[in-house]
């Protein structure tokens, strides 16, 4: 048996998991209807055909936002259980969920916020949004946006895998040894860790070269490094952070893969293992990862607190020249997340002191957002609101990371629910409310209507509201010295604090909720919200000079830029579309090889984390001669005729 | 120092959970009893301050230009293409840089005075350490899920209590058997890790007795949730008493071996003996008879490279 | 800065160019690869750290001296610098369109890669048999993962040679084949590069030392 199954056996089913084998039903429920709705309605050709294998940058960042926003709920869910634990386990009750269950929760909870639903919706937003901003047709390796992509989906299937067919990592959701050495973790939990990062990691990495590519060789003429967009600016650094430090997850999580695959002593307390080179490294790659995901939400908010207040962005090139620093300076802090590891003073208030030096740009980026509002004409559409109740966020978010930084200060509040609620702060105040400003500002881009704003609100307000009611209390019991990942507590006092911050994930459940049904409630409605100019927001950069939704090659000619707010510049210049003298466009041409190889990598990571050896072998050879048999088509390329073009762009 | 005024003073301790209710925001780490964590304590409230002077503005100026450039008001100016004032941009960089400043500075001197490994050099504000006073020598060694505390000046050890004297430094020497915890005693002084194979200091003094807590605050799994320990700040006296009142029998390598297997919540013990060799035999992870130890294995490396 | 501008420059701004060129394909290959090879390089670097930090982490085990065999490694870089020179040598050729000759100098490189990740093979087999496997010490683990890492890059690049002389076979040094021919050859004398690191701070110093 073990010969054709490796370690898995039907052990293997929590079945004797309720709230498990609940999920699992419910979910297999969803996805039997799905699956049957798309084949009633005779959808897979559709979807495998316009989607799955779409090389359209387009198609691919909005299969993006649609992982994210799926996953999101995944992570949610995992934070609502959590959060009813901690509210439950007092006096001498332990709550509704085992260490085993809870342990792993938290875990997953952290993995597939991080990796799972803000690196998807960041790089969605990205590849939506960047090559429009930069003028072009498309990314520069397109066949290699579509395997990124899809190797993202074979990491978080691979995750949510592990979900109903074994366990999930038990480690914290950055798995330092020793602890996920297979020593204290010897069941596949932090297997299927470590191979779903890897592969969405090579997806991740990918996207990143091809971003960085098309941004430095793609931009249309006339539109120098400093008249771009400063989305795109943000977007080239968060890009450059991409290539700069995944290779360290991929090379640290392959070295704790060799340790407990191979039984190599990289990380082990024996044979001269050294965990904390793990923490190090892991951290340098971490660091990082926080810019990775903020910076593109300062692009957005720079992009939105412009156009909404009517005005040119204050101070562009400080605001770029803020961007490159912390760019720069995310890669000396990584100490600053492990202080009490007993550096000494000096290596400790190197780094504590760099971390704070990361607040002055930062602090410049509020004060130029601040001065772009001053003498503005503000619209309070959503996009706006959003960005208004981040800078209010943010600020307290910002000011508690930097009192983290104060290496004694940290000695007391490290680990502690104080640091939860910090980090929290800044990615859902800073990351989340300017992806939500993101996909608000771009949808009609994207789908050619508004979102309904009544329900927006109603999103917003539970959002915001339910942010600070979930997170203030965990301020205040970090305050108390309450540390982080404890399943059951001992003193009665805390517990009221738990249940005002279970109270407040509701607000938020309530938050996702309206959101969904903005969603919902747009579609329905799409005539009445429909956007016909393509300019919806007068907006001052280039995506808005074409039709909502673009089409396929974006622009009939590749426009000149002379102004940062390319678009807006335009505008005042009396620009008119042309409307004849059309020439064919060349356009990559869809593929399913990205798709293929993305499902034979998700085969092998199970296989991995199994154990089952011949089908790991299998596939991985598979995927050499999939990949090696794609470099063996030349034609990769179709052309758009010019009659076709005229016709779209007549219809306009 | 008598009997009664410590009683007096746990009292007023024993307020304190009281008074954690009440005003909300008050606990071990903002109202600590010792030194070092006070001062900590200190830094804290004093680095936030210095970063209010400027977050207050920035939210108050948010919120005044959301309102006054609304649309609806017309009578405010209006300037699309005003995007570029020199004074206006060094004032954005200088404002936060000079805070930065301040900090740093702050930063630099208190994370010299207060790491961990510096031996404390005052027992409170203007009470230097008298020169005949040795700190109270404590080896911890954190455990699948509980904490071993050995007194080598002592040879006494405990399972999930440390009793300290009040006012005598206390010298910490810290190890972990196979995970990473980390040990955080509020009342006492900010935490510091717990690794196997590697030793981390500790440094701190109490200043009034009175019963508490610690903790392990790096999760270390399945058992983490159970590993507190009590935390005694008492009179010399009582500590000496303390000490006395050991009984479980010695703590033997053997013993050691059974106690270091993973079990959880585990029941306070006192051994009244201690192999003398145990911490630093758990340190070179060398306990389990037939083992080599670290520190002779380097040893033995570094000739190996020497010689051949 | 006012944006009043006079019928006369508006008129004279062009915001498209009728007469826009293609962006040609491929056009950005070959950063996208080099960006792609710094990022590898960065797995290097960490390979490197641990090696740096756990190279003399014997555990009472085998240490350098007794384990390294300086004369095998050196007939194994002259291998790697040969196939790095004959790799040259293809490039020249295939840059005067000339495919017999390209593909045999390919096919040398090949060779000369062949015995290099072979010799490996056989160093590996060697110390593992001692037993002096990666299991034994930190830093035989540090060792034989940045040596095997290299090892298998080099191998495959053995396997994209190959499919690339296939390639040049069947279609000629047209366009696409020559920009994969330069990604190759960058690839290549990068690993080159990676290896005189390899050669140097864990052979050479680690003996020497």
């Amino acid at each position: 048996m073990s010969a054709w199954f490796g370690k898995l056996s039907l052990d293997a089913l929590p079945l004797h998991e309720p709230i498990l084998v609940g999920t699992f039903i419910v979910v297999a429920l969803l996805g039997v209807a799905l699956l049957a709705a798309i084949t009633r309605y005779k959808l897979w050709g559709y979807l495998w055909r316009e989607w799955f294998t779409s090389i359209d940058h387009k198609k691919i960042g909005i299969m993006y936002m649609v992982l994210g926003l799926v996953m999101l709920l995944r992570g949610f869910a995992d934070a609502v259980m959590m959060r009813l634990q901690q509210a439950m386990a007092f006096n001498g009750s332990e709550g509704y969920l085992p260490a085993h269950h809870y342990d792993q929760i938290f875990t997953a909870h952290g993995v597939i916020m991080i990796f799972f639903v803000a690196m998807p919706l960041v790089t969605g937003l990205m590849n939506y949004v960047v090559p429009l901003q930069i003028g072009a047709r498309d990314v520069s390796f397109p066949f290699l946006n579509n395997f990124s992509f899809w190797m993202t989906v074979s990491g978080a299937l691979l995750l949510m895998t592990s979900l109903f067919v074994g366990e999930f990592a038990r480690t914290g959701w950055l798995a330092y040894p020793p602890l996920s050495e297979l020593q204290f973790s010897p069941d596949v939990g932090v297997d299927y860790y470590i191979w779903s990062l890897q592969i969405a990691g090579v997806g991740t990495l990918l996207s990143g070269v091809n971003l960085l590519v098309t941004i430095i060789k793609m931009r249309a003429p006339g539109m120098t490094l400093m008249k771009m967009p400063v989305f795109t600016w943000t977007a080239l650094c968060t890009n450059v952070l991409i290539v700069a430090s995944f290779p360290i997850l991929t090379a640290v999580l392959a070295l704790l893969s060799l340790d407990r695959y191979v039984g190599t002593n990289f990380f082990t307390n024996d044979l001269g293992g050294n965990p904390m080179m793990y923490v190090n490294l892991i951290w340098i790659w971490g660091h990082p990862e926080v810019y990775i995901l903020m910076l593109p939400a300062f692009g957005i908010f720079s992009e939105v607190a412009s156009t909404f207040s009517g005005k040119r962005l204050f101070g562009y090139s400080s605001m770029v020249y803020a961007t490159v620093v912390i760019t720069i300076l995310s890669y000396i802090v990584w100490l600053h997340h492990f202080f009490t590891m007993g550096s000494g003073a000096s290596v400790n208030s190197f780094f504590g002191i760099t971390t704070m030096i990361i607040s002055i740009p930062t602090g410049a980026k509020i004060f130029n957002w601040l001065f772009t509002m001053y003498r503005g004409r503000i619209r309070f559409e959503l996009p706006m609101m959003w960005t208004v109740a981040f800078m209010l966020t943010f600020v307290i978010g910002g000011m508690t990371g930097v009192l983290l930084a104060v290496p004694p200060a940290d000695f007391v509040l490290h680990n502690s629910l104080f640091l939860v609620a910090h980090f929290h702060n800044v990615i859902i105040g800073g990351v989340l409310f300017g992806l939500f400003a993101g996909i608000s500002y771009w949808f009609p881009k994207a789908f050619g209507f508004r979102l309904d704003p009544f329900w927006g609100k109603v999103s917003f307000w539970f959002w915001v509201v339910g942010f600070w009611v979930a997170f203030a209390p965990l301020y205040v019991l970090g305050l108390m010295g309450v540390t982080r990942r404890l399943r059951y507590f001992d003193d009665p006092s805390l517990q009221i604090w738990f249940v005002i911050a279970a109270f407040g994930a509701a607000l938020i459940a309530c938050g996702i909720g309206a959101f969904l049904v903005q969603v919902y409630v747009s579609a329905r409605q799409r005539k009445a919200l429909a956007d016909t100019t393509g300019d919806p927001w007068e907006g001052r950069t280039l995506e808005w000079s074409t039709t909502s939704p673009p089409p396929e090659y974006n622009f009939a000619f590749t426009p000149i830029i002379h102004d940062s707010d390319a678009w807006w510049d335009m505008k005042q210049r009396g620009y008119r579309r042309p409307t004849s003298g059309f020439k064919s466009i060349l356009m990559p041409r869809n593929t399913g090889t990205g798709f293929i190889l993305a499902a034979l990598s998700a085969v092998l990571g199970f296989a991995l984390v199994w154990h089952i050896w011949w089908l790991a072998t299998a596939s991985f050879a598979a995927l050499i001669v999939v990949a090696i048999r794609h470099t063996f088509n030349y034609d990769r390329e179709f052309r758009i005729s010019a009659e076709h073009i005229r016709s779209i762009e007549a219809a306009r | 120092m008598t009997l009664r005024r410590t009683n007096r003073r746990l009292r007023n301790h024993a307020l304190l959970p009281a008074f954690i209710a009440i005003s909300g925001c008050s606990s071990a780490v903002l109202d600590p009893a010792g030194d070092v964590a006070r001062q900590q304590r200190d830094l804290l409230v004093h680095s936030t301050l210095l970063m209010l002077l400027i977050i207050v503005p920035v939210m108050a100026l948010t919120v005044l230009f959301a309102w006054r450039y609304r649309e609806a008001n017309k009578k405010a100016r209006y300037e699309p293409e005003w995007h570029h004032s020199t004074h206006l941009e060094l004032v954005i960089w200088a404002a936060p840089l000079l805070i930065i400043i301040c900090l740093g500075a702050l930063t630099w001197l208190g994370t010299h005075l207060l790491d961990p490994y510096r031996p404390v050099d005052r027992l409170a504000p203007g009470k230097p350490v008298p020169h005949e006073m040795r700190p109270l020598e404590v080896e911890v060694i954190a455990l699948d899920w509980k904490w071993l505390f050995i007194y080598p000046q002592y040879h006494v050890a405990t399972v999930n209590e440390l009793a300290v004297p009040v006012n005598r430094p206390i010298s910490m020497r810290i190890t972990a058997s196979s995970v990473m915890n980390s040990l955080y005693i509020p009342h006492l002084a900010g935490q510091v890790y717990a690794m196997a194979g590697m030793e981390t200091r500790l440094h701190g003094v109490l200043n009034a007795p009175g019963v508490s807590e610690g903790f392990s605050a790096n999760y270390s799994g399945a058992g983490f949730s159970g590993m507190r320990f009590t935390f005694r700040g008492m009179s010399d006296a009582e500590f000496a008493q303390w000490v006395r009142n050991t009984d479980d029998g010695e703590l033997t390598r053997e013993r050691y071996l059974a106690l270091a297997k993973p079990s959880e919540n585990e029941p306070v013990r006192h051994f009244k003996q201690v192999d003398p060799t145990l911490y630093t035999a758990v340190l070179n992870r060398c306990v389990e008879p037939g083992t080599t130890c670290m520190d002779h294995m380097m040893a033995h490396d570094m000739t190996e490279h020497g010689t051949k | 800065m006012t944006r009043m501008l006079t019928a006369a420059e508006i008129e004279a701004v062009a915001f498209h160019d009728p007469h826009e060129h293609e962006h040609p394909a491929g056009a950005s290959t070959m950063l996208g690869f080099w960006i792609y090879l710094m990022s590898d390089c960065l797995i290097f670097a960490v390979l490197f750290a641990m090696y740096g930090v756990l190279g003399t982490s014997y555990a009472g085990g085998p240490t350098p001296k007794t384990l390294f065999d300086l004369n095998l490694v050196a007939v194994n870089t002259t291998m790697l610098l040969l196939s790095s020179i004959t790799y040259g040598f293809a490039m020249l050729e295939a840059r005067r369109g000339r495919v017999p000759t390209t593909q045999l100098w390919l096919a040398v490189t090949g060779l000369f890669g062949l015995a290099f990740v072979g010799i490996e093979l056989f160093e590996f087999h060697h110390m593992i048999a001692e037993g002096a496997g990666p299991q034994r010490s930190a830093f035989l683990s540090a060792f034989f993962t940045l040596v095997g890492t290299h090892g298998l890059h080099v191998s495959a690049g053995l396997i994209w040679l190959v499919t690339l002389m296939a390639q040049v076979g069947k279609h000629g040094l047209m366009p696409a084949n020559y920009r994969r021919l330069n990604c190759l050859s960058l690839f290549w004398h990068f690993l080159d590069v990676i290896w005189i690191g390899v050669f140097t701070f864990v052979y050479l110093l680690s003996t020497l030392r």
